[in-house]
């Protein structure tokens, strides 16, 4: 069983095609130990085999334009974007992006719900794939592994909005400033401008949601098939802003400096929406 | 550490019949003067290494022990294994007494280091438990599993020392899974089987030390001027499904649910050893900080996982030799 897998994943590997498995050879490397993953469990011979589907969403299907990759930074950096679509395809092509179009290719970190632990199968394919569970204590160690953290301070508010709240920024949570004064990470902030309108929800059935343990239990108007509308992607990366300090700031100074990052990002979206051509 | 021009100190060890005992009393009978207290006979005892027959909870041992007047104590002698004693509330009450009881006599003669190893399973593996925790990490292991509320509230008592006892330095140690050769421990056991079960779905990210990686960090903590809580861990980690390929273990993936179930029943009816709790090992990873221990006590030169797990393939003395040929 076991040799009929790994055959498997290496003809699976040979049919990817080599620039992109170069792409993910070139990403940094400086924390995978003996046994081929980082401390955490992420394996990058399994983002060479993930990438492909990356790619057609990138390409093909959200055909996403990236502007100012080159101003995310080497080392340790966190990403702080708008969150929406029902689905979290949005930190698809931010980790796309910077995977496949960045001058130098990186791995993006991100968060998961909580609950995935649970599910089997799936719970490994994040570990594999480097994405954590969020929590603080995860995020601190893995900038201070120098690696690339993307947040969605929304959470998942941010990615069960409904349509007529669409680029509207939700409440940012304190932690990831917290995080970031702590360990001395410049944040870029990215806005996402198309994923808003990719599946459209009317309404929120809160109780349904409450009964099933979702965060959110969205009616998507066209509620056809489960994959989101083929809306093009723009996404726009800010200038990096750095904020002086050590994390134990009150929280007037904090939450001054989310409004901060909250009013660029809003700023970009704005200005990201008006040159839109059009939602397709 | 004691060299030759000055006074060699005096070492209690506690439990010194245990694999781990053994061990650090070699490491140990050459720069300080041990006494092992052990209700088990020690076998291929070196002359110098004393062995006091004791059982701690009476009052006759604690007066023996008094008259030793030792500086140090290492208590190891804690009943860890909840599957050869479940059911019997004596172990609970065991480990608490002589604890309790050693903890009054360090106080009273004034020992210059207590020592006393816990275990990082006390944190208990959960879905957020991979962000290698610190010390300071509340110890929420005996919500999964019960059969080890007792070596949690072990940990707790050992840390009133710090107030109670100013004097004493006190040192807990919450070592990862200790793994080697002559250990017959749980992980240990779990690596040596030929035919590995694991949950179907998950591969939880491990942390493991080798038993003489462990001696050293023993032996390491009894340096003046440290005391507090330690995790100690070895130098990398990794996914369980590539230990066990590395090991070139059979693993057939089981189920979460049918697991959990049958491993209920079997324990219920004396069939296994493994307590039904312990199989969040094999689903979350539960990852340590050892960072505090690595600067303070100065913990160089650990062995790699890979050579962790190429010592554990070594035959076990107590088997058959032919035993390590068979995997």
């Amino acid at each position: 069983m076991r040799f009929l897998l790994r055959h498997l994943q290496n003809r699976l590997k040979a049919q990817v095609d080599p620039a992109l498995v170069r792409r993910v050879d070139e990403t940094p490397r400086h924390n995978i130990g003996e046994f081929g993953t980082d401390p955490f469990g992420y394996d990058p011979e399994l983002i060479k085999l993930i990438v492909p589907v990356a790619r057609f969403f990138y390409d093909s299907y959200f055909r996403c334009e990236a502007f100012g990759l080159d101003r995310v930074p080497e080392g340790r950096v966190m990403l702080i974007a708008n969150h929406s679509g029902q689905l979290p395809f949005d930190a698809m092509m931010v980790g796309a992006s910077l995977l496949l179009d960045a001058p130098k290719p990186r791995l993006v970190r991100g968060m998961v719900e909580r609950w995935s632990a649970e599910l089997p199968f799936i719970s490994t394919l994040f570990n594999r794939a480097g994405q954590f569970v969020g929590s603080p204590a995860i995020g601190k160690r893995l900038l201070e592994m120098d690696e690339a953290l993307m947040v969605f301070p929304e959470g998942a508010k941010g990615i069960s909005k409904l349509y007529r709240d669409r680029y509207k920024l939700q409440n940012f949570g304190h932690g990831f400033m917290r995080l970031a004064l702590e360990t001395n990470t410049p944040i870029v902030p990215v806005a996402i401008v198309g994923a808003e309108e990719q599946a459209p929800a009317v309404a929120d059935i809160k109780p349904l949601a409450k009964i099933l343990g979702f965060p959110a239990f969205p009616i998507v108007a066209p509620h056809i098939v489960p994959l989101p509308l083929p809306v093009k992607y723009y996404l726009h990366f800010g200038e990096p802003m750095n904020f002086g300090g050590d994390g134990t700031e009150d929280d007037e100074v904090v939450s001054r400096y989310v409004d901060e990052v909250k009013d660029t990002i809003q700023h970009m979206l704005h200005v990201g929406l008006e040159k839109r051509p059009s939602i397709f | 550490m004691a060299s030759r021009t000055r006074k060699r100190e005096k070492v209690v060890i506690t439990g010194i019949c245990g694999a781990l005992g053994k061990l650090l009393a070699l490491e140990l009978h050459k720069d300080y003067d041990v006494i092992g207290v052990d209700r088990r006979p020690f076998y291929d005892r070196p002359k110098d290494i004393k062995h006091l027959r004791l059982d701690l909870r009476r009052k006759s041992a604690i007066n023996t022990l008094k008259r030793e007047k030792p500086n140090i104590i290492i208590h190891l002698g804690v009943l860890r294994n909840p599957r050869k004693h479940k059911g019997k509330e004596k172990a609970i009450h065991l480990n608490i007494e002589s604890t309790s009881k050693l903890m009054a006599l360090a106080q009273k003669i004034k020992v210059r280091k207590f020592v006393f190893l816990s275990s990082a399973n006390l944190y208990g593996p959960s879905s957020t438990s991979s962000g290698f925790l610190t010390e300071d990490t509340p110890l929420h292991g005996a919500n999964r599993s019960p059969e080890i509320r007792d070596l949690v509230s072990l940990d707790m008592m050992l840390q009133g020392m710090f107030w109670k006892a100013p004097n004493t330095e006190t040192v807990i140690l919450r070592p990862v899974h200790i793994v080697g050769p002559d250990l017959n421990n749980a992980p240990s056991r779990y690596l040596r089987q030929v035919n590995v079960p694991t949950i179907m779905g998950f591969d939880p990210v491990v942390q493991l030390i080798h038993q003489d990686d462990m001696v050293q960090a023993i032996r390491a903590s009894l340096k003046p001027k440290l005391q507090g809580i330690y995790n100690v861990a070895g130098p990398s980690q990794a996914p369980l499904s590539r230990v066990l390929f590395f090991l070139g273990k059979r693993t057939f993936p089981v189920p979460g649910f049918l697991f959990r179930e049958a491993l209920q029943r079997a324990f219920k009816y004396n069939l296994t050893n493994y307590p039904p709790g312990e199989l969040d090992h094999l689903k979350y990873s539960c990852l340590v900080d050892d960072r505090r221990a690595k600067k303070e006590m100065k913990l160089m030169g650990q062995k790699s996982i890979t050579d962790t797990l190429m010592d554990l393939l070594e035959p076990y003395p107590l088997l058959p030799v032919n035993y390590a040929s068979k995997n």
